[in-house]
């Protein structure tokens, strides 16, 4: 059943982002602490936990699936609805900070599969 | 004419899904078309999203972009927080797990690194800009990380949505500068093996950007380096509004 994936992924992100919220009110913070990464932990954990028991059915895995992909649709829908017209004004700063990112990363891409290389047997 | 405007503004989330598929589908077309594939079609529709946002703020002077046009406002309601974080949890299912062990170690330094090196990056350049509150700085520096973390955390922390746009900007910028650039800066950084991918993966966190730079390089390392970066934007999200905005307030007082 489709709606047993849509109910699972619902369980997981209300305990998560209930967890984020008390986490919140633990640390005296008006906000919520990592509730979403914690409701991510939870359905991966959900999932092993169902395909070992072998209980990972075609419904599940359709009703959380569909979430997923529908992740994308939704960032543009997102991005349809901030208010780009007062970030233009930060314009130089958004390259600057895009293009630094990268180029460190890359930077420290190509140390790593250096280091890795010599490791290797 | 009325009729087609009440019509759409009754729908209002139908209507917003028929015109989120419209720009998608344009979107790889031009993707196609246009650029060779070059350019993911996704990167395209959300810079589509930022352009259609530009437009609405024109038109309505308002603060939620096309949102604020009636015709449209199910947009709001697809692009907002409930249904965000719902399928952003979502896409955690797909991760597996057995798989992302053997990644061990590289996979956990590179996302660690991937996650550090971009927030300073972007609080320092966000501070170089005259931000000076933690949260600004923090919303910030997450965009840096990748554009969702970006958006979770300035979510969570309360941040105005200029921050946020700002936010958004980095991260898109960055998934489309990765997804250009990957394929040019493959020789130079070792990127042939699923190894390196998924260290790059790991260290640039963006999946439409990795994934995209990915395949436009050499398709078979793209499930290494999209396996590695889709825990970036759980990691993200966990130490974002959390550890990272800590050790920034702890600076800034």
């Amino acid at each position: 059943m489709t709606i047993y994936g849509v109910a699972l992924l619902a369980i997981c992100t209300l305990i998560g982002v209930g967890l984020g919220d008390l986490l919140g009110m633990a640390l005296h913070v008006k906000a919520n602490v990592g509730g979403v990464g914690i409701a991510m932990v939870l359905l991966i954990s959900a999932r092993v936990w169902l395909s070992h028991r072998g209980a990972l059915s075609a419904g599940i895995k359709l009703g959380t699936e569909f979430w997923a992909t529908m992740y994308i649709p939704i960032v543009v829908a997102m991005a349809a609805q901030q208010n780009v017209l007062s970030a233009a004004s930060g314009g130089p700063m958004v390259v600057i900070a895009a293009v630094l990112t990268v180029g460190a990363c890359a930077g420290v891409v190509a140390l790593i599969s250096r280091i890795d290389k010599g490791e290797k047997p | 004419m009325s009729f087609l405007v009440d019509l759409l503004t009754k729908q209002g989330l139908v209507t917003a899904f028929a015109v989120v598929g419209a720009i998608i589908y344009a979107s790889h077309l031009i993707s196609k078309y246009l650029t060779g594939g070059r350019i993911h079609g996704s990167a395209i529709a959300i810079l589509a999203g930022l352009g259609l946002a530009y437009w609405g703020g024109v038109a309505t002077h308002g603060q939620k972009g096309i949102a604020d046009v009636p015709m449209f406002a199910g947009i709001g309601l697809l692009g907002g927080a409930l249904l965000r974080d719902f399928a952003i949890v979502a896409t955690a299912f797909e991760v597996d797990v057995v798989q992302a062990r053997r990644a061990g170690l590289l996979g956990a330094l590179s996302l660690a690194l991937g996650t550090i090196i971009p927030f300073g990056i972007g609080v320092a350049v966000a501070r170089f800009y005259g931000y000076t509150d933690a949260v600004s700085l923090t919303t910030i520096g997450d965009g840096a990380i990748t554009y969702i973390v970006g958006l979770v955390t300035g979510a969570a922390l309360g941040a105005s949505s200029p921050v946020m746009a700002l936010s958004i900007g980095v991260g898109v910028l960055k998934a489309i500068i990765v997804m250009i650039g990957t394929p040019f800066l493959a020789p130079f950084i070792g990127l042939n093996n699923p190894r390196s991918a998924m260290s790059y993966g790991g260290l640039m966190g963006t999946v439409s950007g990795v994934t995209g730079g990915l395949a436009a390089t050499d398709p078979r390392l793209v499930p290494y380096g999209a396996l590695i970066a889709t825990f970036h934007t759980g990691f993200g999200c966990l130490v974002g509004p959390s550890i990272l905005y800590f050790t920034v307030r702890a600076f800034t007082g």
